[in-house]
């Protein structure tokens, strides 16, 4: 990891040195343990603000298209599958980025520590092994343990898309993809409508998942429009549900399962679960995912006479 | 007044039935000139749908179904012209992609299957065009009233 961090640091400060590039986005050392958050790094002095470990957990492209000027990016898997999907949407310039691709090993979940151990104060990572001191008591986890869960189904670590790579790649493990949808899907409809219920009465519509997506970049989002009103702005189960279906819908063949929703919800709401059923929707009918080839039309783009239809009345 | 009100009581239909509301997007070019045609030709059809004319069935933005339902809607029927025949050429291919995914993401989160129906019909389908709006009467009023997935509970009419 130190090796990976130095290489980084020394790239960031050639280009911003050489004048290649006017801002270097990556993470630095946030002010809570086990969380780095997003930094912009100006100067070839302050690159040593720069880190690069399991805490890094935020998608740096959702910062890509509304920071002006040259622009490198520290890109994780998801995060250039992102860039790819803004390069395609015309949100972003190819020219105008540096893309310096790390593979990622998978980030933390804070909350599954927390949950054990109370409010964390102190944390160490090591060669795998994180050791936390926590308000009620210390514990060593592995690594594997506490990987986040859209971590664990990752099949995508390696960067799609980059100008130059840090470290080595990473092997992908061969899982059978989307198995916790298809899990989901074999229930009967009484049991998912009742889990979705619960888990969209949890929401309280703060708007950290549509904040921390990278896709979410409409300038006013359907949710703040007022003609038409398509929310009332009441809390209640059935808006929330309405908010988060209309989000996934916008996301449709878009969403690249970065998880970054997930991870910026305060009430730990599964918002993935419809991400991931409507990106496996998309795979499964139309053969495509998302931020995979800047050369690949996306889903909802085209179209062919023979797309299922299915769900036709039988009339 | 009394003879008023006699006349009421012998022509009241029975209001205990359950009769749905559904609110059905037609695409101007076929399904809304097929609804014309079955009108013209005098077929009877149930009186449960509401129109709304879009221009294309590429215009039917998701939210449209996601706030006819949470309006309290009972059901939601969606009609454009067949595959090929679209008036802007591909509006209902981009449709049919699209709808696909609505469709299979509703029935995930707990819709009930028949809440949402999506159909094909031409201007020339008069005859079809009821036999769509019977079928999906009759399944709607099997499901009965909206049980409220996505129904707010003042109808989302407050404040507007």
């Amino acid at each position: 990891m130190n090796n990976i961090i130095n290489d980084i640091r020394e790239t960031a400060r050639q280009l911003l040195a050489d004048g290649k590039v006017d801002v270097v986005i990556g993470y630095e050392k946030g002010s809570l343990p086990l969380k780095a958050t997003p930094c912009f790094v100006r100067s070839a002095q302050e690159v040593d603000r720069l880190i690069w470990d399991e805490t890094c957990e935020n998608n740096l492209a959702s910062f890509v298209a509304n920071t002006p000027g040259k622009k490198a990016i520290i890109a994780k898997g998801c995060d250039s599958r992102s860039l790819v999907v803004l390069i395609q949407e015309n949100q972003l310039l190819r020219d105008d980025v540096y893309i310096i691709g790390v593979s990622c090993p998978g980030v933390v979940n804070k909350r599954k520590i927390e949950a054990e151990i109370g409010e964390i104060l102190e944390a160490t990572i090591a060669e795998g092994t994180i050791s936390v001191k926590g308000m009620e008591g210390s514990k060593e986890y592995s690594f594997a343990d506490v990987k986040d869960a859209t971590c664990q189904t990752c099949r995508y670590p390696n960067p799609v898309i980059e100008d130059i790579h840090m470290g080595v790649t990473i092997e992908v493990s061969q899982s059978t993809p989307f198995a916790d949808v298809i899990e989901m899907e074999n229930k009967p409809d009484s049991e998912r409508q009742a889990y979705f219920n619960q888990q969209m009465s949890k929401c309280i519509r703060c708007y950290a998942c549509r904040n921390a997506c990278p896709m979410c970049y409409c300038p006013e989002c359907f949710v703040d429009c007022n003609s038409p009103k398509w929310l009332t702005g009441g809390v209640n189960r059935a808006e929330n549900l309405m908010f988060q279906a209309g989000r996934v819908l916008h996301l449709a063949g878009r969403c690249v399962d970065c998880g970054a929703c997930a991870r910026a919800c305060p009430q730990d709401v599964d918002i993935r679960a419809m991400n991931r059923k409507s990106a496996k929707d998309v795979l499964v009918m139309y053969h495509h995912e998302a931020g995979i080839s800047e050369t690949i039309k996306p889903a909802l783009n085209e179209f062919s006479a023979d797309d299922p239809e299915a769900f036709l009345v039988k009339e | 007044m009394i003879m008023g009100e006699c006349q009421v009581k012998v022509y009241q239909p029975d209001t205990s039935a359950f009769k749905p509301k559904i609110a059905a997007f037609l695409c101007n070019w076929c399904s809304y000139a097929g609804a014309d045609l079955a009108g013209v030709g005098r077929i009877q059809y149930p009186a449960t749908i509401r129109t709304i004319r879009v221009p294309c069935s590429g215009r039917i933005n998701p939210l449209y179904i996601l706030k006819a339902m949470a309006n309290g809607a009972d059901g939601v029927l969606i009609s454009g012209c067949h595959p090929g025949d679209c008036h802007y050429i591909s509006g209902n291919y981009v449709a049919r992609r699209k709808f696909a995914l609505i469709q299979s993401l509703l029935k995930h989160v707990g819709l009930e299957d028949d809440r949402v129906s999506y159909s094909w019909v031409s201007a020339a389908e008069g005859g079809r065009f009821a036999e769509v709006v019977k079928g999906v009467t009759e399944r709607v009023t099997a499901l009965g009233p909206n049980k409220g997935v996505f129904k707010v509970d003042d109808g989302g009419a407050a404040g507007e």
